[in-house]
């Protein structure tokens, strides 16, 4: 824009300016909902290619619990889907067992509770939250999200390959991924798996720049750090959790490329494979997990911290509570965040590190339960008689905090390198992450789906399916990961194809339990079903949805129902309290929205806040200063 | 008034997106960086590592480097004054010594394969070329956004009012120096 604009014409024209530019140019179809840089219509993109996943992961996964389940079952009657994957004696191939393992975990993690949950909620809530017209580059938005898909589709095709996608676990430990004749999988099913994943990569950091560079500089006049949604803290640190360790995995991944496609011999050293000797010399496996889990730790606050913020908005709101700790929610979020980093090696305890560097990072492990605890702690405290409003979105979000509880606890247990030697790569292992992180998560998504669902198409979701999917996934849930946790202790070691070979007759002690957990995963993972149909149908058939349905404070709800590009159709509001002004001693409403000002009431002021009526008129004479940064 | 709005304004916006989105795509490289130089320690430190000189050219290539560096921060200096001459013939001579740095590395290579020391290996070697191989790659990045400017430089759209964009490029530029001089460093005193 050119500098010789006066100012005083930019501050009366600017207003119109901006919405004759976004909202009067009608967009064709493929510029509004194909290659949008709307972040509305981004998020709403990565949302339905969330769902799509998670049910393609989820189906995965009751493929392998009905080996589990019943090992002597005949599986012919899935032919038709997975044609030479059934054998002759209509039993799942043993090496597409491991693939589906593998894509599960992959699926699972990356596509649905990293750009699936972080994708969309990041992408919807940030703007419209911290008052802006929209990210700070939707240019390199679109291209974070055609970037996921292009690695979503390359990942798609990898599962219909004759030799299966890569089936060396979600973490392709080298040397089994390294070297291609080990396993069927790792050939081009695991070539493409990293192609898949180095666009994964580039895509969340085109995501997690422009996530933090907004949170920064686009924040409307009078939303200072300390008045930030929870919400909005929680997706800036998992933006700067992405952005520092996406880049570790990329340099892993590029080493086993190395490793791979052109000999070099960073992860391998001294092999013989089928009778031969490999040249591959001074290679370390172990190097690769270091850099794995640099990224793998983090990882699982990436998945964790969304669900975790969005879970305090949801409750404050329908607690109609301020939260409790505030500060220390930010606190313990950012002291997550430090923590992640520093505790990596606790996925390696059984390879052979020192025991006295086992011992540092068992301590640092262990400190993680503390900024855990605040923040459960706080979630408990904000629910205490509080007027609770029991909508799906709460229950979710509820069901959240006691998954994390559950699941937590029993990390305090791993997190011992003693305990951790009995314990590794045990079903014990896989029950504690699936609450902690799997359930939690996806509770976080679904409970932000149904909170948000009015502001993202303008209609509501119905209810009464809202809380029957609740209770058969809550139910489900625990049904199916609790006795998992007898099963890890038991001594059963995860991907396993079968166990025959356990001694203690355990295989028999535990066929039923195994067979209970096949079920009940059956049922919990139809019962979704429920949530796609009213997730659909609502879109389009589903009560107009008010604009303000659950009595909110954030900015989002001061928007029209249906939002335009640019969010606003006139300025922007202004920000003059912190978002949790619920139940407020005085008011006579029962929440007082962020841009209401401290002088419009003064029947609910405290001394303090009368006082700051005094720089309200300072903020308000923000708004050139803001709008020009949107002439640039 | 007017001083105290300026002072808020700060506040809540401080820095130019797009410069600030470079600085964050700055931050993701230096951690794919300091990934590969802590795997370099950590395998370094299992043993099996072969020992070998690194190459002169890496010298000269580093002191050309530098060089480029400070022809940068000349046209910088002089779209700041206005100064269009200036400007075109410094961002000119930093992309040829930046090209120019390109073939030493590549030459360097040559040397590195003298001494028997090759891609596939011990990855005590393997590591030189993927630091000195990735480091070109984003230097070829470097150069694209060079060019880039330069182009703006010759149509005089880049003055002492639209900064943002040789901020952006020299701000690149640099860190891609001083990377290297990282890198370079490093590898003397662990090799």
């Amino acid at each position: 824009m050119s500098t010789t604009h006066s100012t005083v014409e930019e501050i009366h024209s600017h207003g119109h300016d901006h919405d004759h530019d976004h909202d009067h140019h009608e967009l064709g179809f493929i510029r509004k909902y194909i290659f949008s840089e709307d972040h509305k219509v981004i998020a709403k993109q990565y949302l339905i290619t969330g769902i799509l996943w998670a049910f393609f992961g989820g189906a995965l996964s009751i493929l392998f619990r009905l080996q589990l389940g019943f090992p002597d079952m005949n599986l012919e009657w899935l032919k038709p889907i997975l044609g030479g994957w059934i054998d002759e004696s209509g039993k799942l191939d043993k090496e597409f067992y491991l693939a589906l393992v593998t894509m599960h975990g992959t699926i699972m993690v990356f596509f649905v509770l990293t750009a699936g949950l972080s994708g969309t909620f990041s992408n919807f809530l940030i703007p419209l939250q911290i008052g802006a017209r929209d990210m700070a580059s939707g240019f390199i938005n679109m291209l974070s999200y055609w970037f996921f898909f292009l690695s979503s589709a390359i990942m798609f095709c990898s599962l219909f390959l004759e030799t299966g996608p890569a089936s060396g676990g979600w973490v392709v430990y080298p040397p089994l991924s390294a070297l291609p004749q080990s396993m069927p999988g790792s050939g081009l099913g695991l070539t493409m798996w990293l192609i898949a994943m180095a666009l994964f990569i580039v895509s969340s950091l085109m995501g997690g720049i422009n996530y933090i560079c907004t949170v920064i500089n686009l924040r409307t006049r009078g939303m200072y750090f300390s008045r930030m949604p929870l919400t909005i803290w929680a997706f800036f640190f998992t933006a700067v959790l992405g952005l520092l360790s996406f880049p570790v995995l990329l340099s892993a991944a590029l080493l086993l490329i190395f490793d791979r496609s052109f000999g070099t011999s960073f992860y391998l050293s001294e092999i013989y494979i089928q009778g031969q000797a490999l040249p591959n010399m001074g290679g370390s496996p172990i190097l690769y997990q270091h850099l794995f889990w640099f990224l793998g730790h983090p990882e699982v606050y990436i998945v964790l911290l969304p669900a975790l913020g969005m879970t305090s908005e949801i409750i404050a709101t329908n607690s109609r509570k301020p939260i409790f700790g505030y500060r220390a929610m930010i606190g313990s979020m950012m002291g997550i965040t430090v923590l992640a980093f520093i505790v990596w090696a606790h996925h390696m305890f059984v390879t052979g590190m020192n025991p006295f560097l086992g011992s540092v990072f068992m301590f640092l492990t262990l400190i993680i339960a503390v900024p855990s605890a605040v923040k459960a702690f706080n979630y408990i405290t904000t629910l205490w008689k509080g007027n609770i409003i029991f909508t799906p979105a709460m229950l979710f979000s509820i069901g959240l905090v006691s998954l994390f509880i559950s699941g937590g606890v029993t990390g305090i247990i791993l997190g011992n390198s003693a305990l951790d030697i009995n314990l590794h790569d045990t079903y014990f292992v896989v029950a504690h992450f699936h609450l902690v992180m799997g359930a939690a998560s996806f509770f976080g998504l679904l409970a932000g789906v149904y909170h948000w669902f009015p502001k993202m198409f303008g209609r509501e979701m119905n209810k009464t399916l809202g809380y029957i999917h609740f209770w058969l996934s809550f139910v489900g849930v625990y049904a199916v990961f609790f006795p998992m946790h007898y099963i890890g202790i038991a001594g059963f070691p995860r991907r396993y194809y079968s166990f025959t070979a356990l001694g203690n007759n355990a295989e028999a002690a535990f066929t039923d339990l195994n067979a209970f957990i096949s079920i009940a995963a059956i049922i919990t993972f139809s019962s979704q079903a429920i949530f796609f149909f009213n997730f659909f149908i609502s879109i389009f058939k589903g009560k107009k949805a008010s604009q303000n349905p659950w009595n909110s404070n954030t900015l989002e709800w001061t928007t029209p129902v249906e939002v335009g590009h640019g969010n606003w159709p006139g300025e922007i509001p202004a920000v003059y309290r912190w978002p949790y002004d619920y139940s407020k001693p005085g008011s006579a409403t029962d929440f007082i929205p962020q841009n209401v000002p401290y002088s419009a009431t003064p029947e609910s002021n405290l001394p303090e806040e009368t006082e700051e009526i005094a720089i309200e008129k300072d903020i308000e004479g923000l708004l050139s200063a803001q709008n020009e940064v949107y002439n640039r | 008034m007017e001083t105290i709005n300026m002072q808020e304004a700060k506040q809540t916006r401080t820095m130019n997106p797009k410069v600030f989105t470079m600085w964050l795509f700055i931050v993701s490289i230096v951690m794919l960086f300091a990934a590969f130089t802590s795997a370099y320690l950590v395998r370094k430190a299992e043993g099996n590592w072969t020992e070998f000189e690194l190459p002169n050219l890496f010298w000269i290539s580093t002191i050309v480097l530098a060089f480029s560096s400070l022809t940068m921060h000349f046209a910088y200096l002089a779209a700041k004054k206005d100064q269009f001459n200036v400007l075109k013939t410094s961002i000119s001579i930093t992309f040829v010594l930046g090209l120019l740095f390109l073939v030493m590395q590549f030459y360097a290579w040559g040397q590195l394969v003298e001494r028997n020391v090759y891609f596939v290996g011990n990855p005590s070697g393997s590591f030189v070329y993927v630091f000195s191989g990735l480091h070109g790659l984003h230097l070829v990045s470097g150069l694209v956004v060079l060019l880039v400017a330069l182009v703006s430089a010759f149509r005089l759209k880049i003055n002492a009012n639209a900064l943002t964009q040789i901020k952006i490029c020299s701000t690149y530029w640099h860190f891609l120096d001083a990377l290297w001089i990282y890198l370079f460093l490093f590898l003397v005193f662990n090799n």
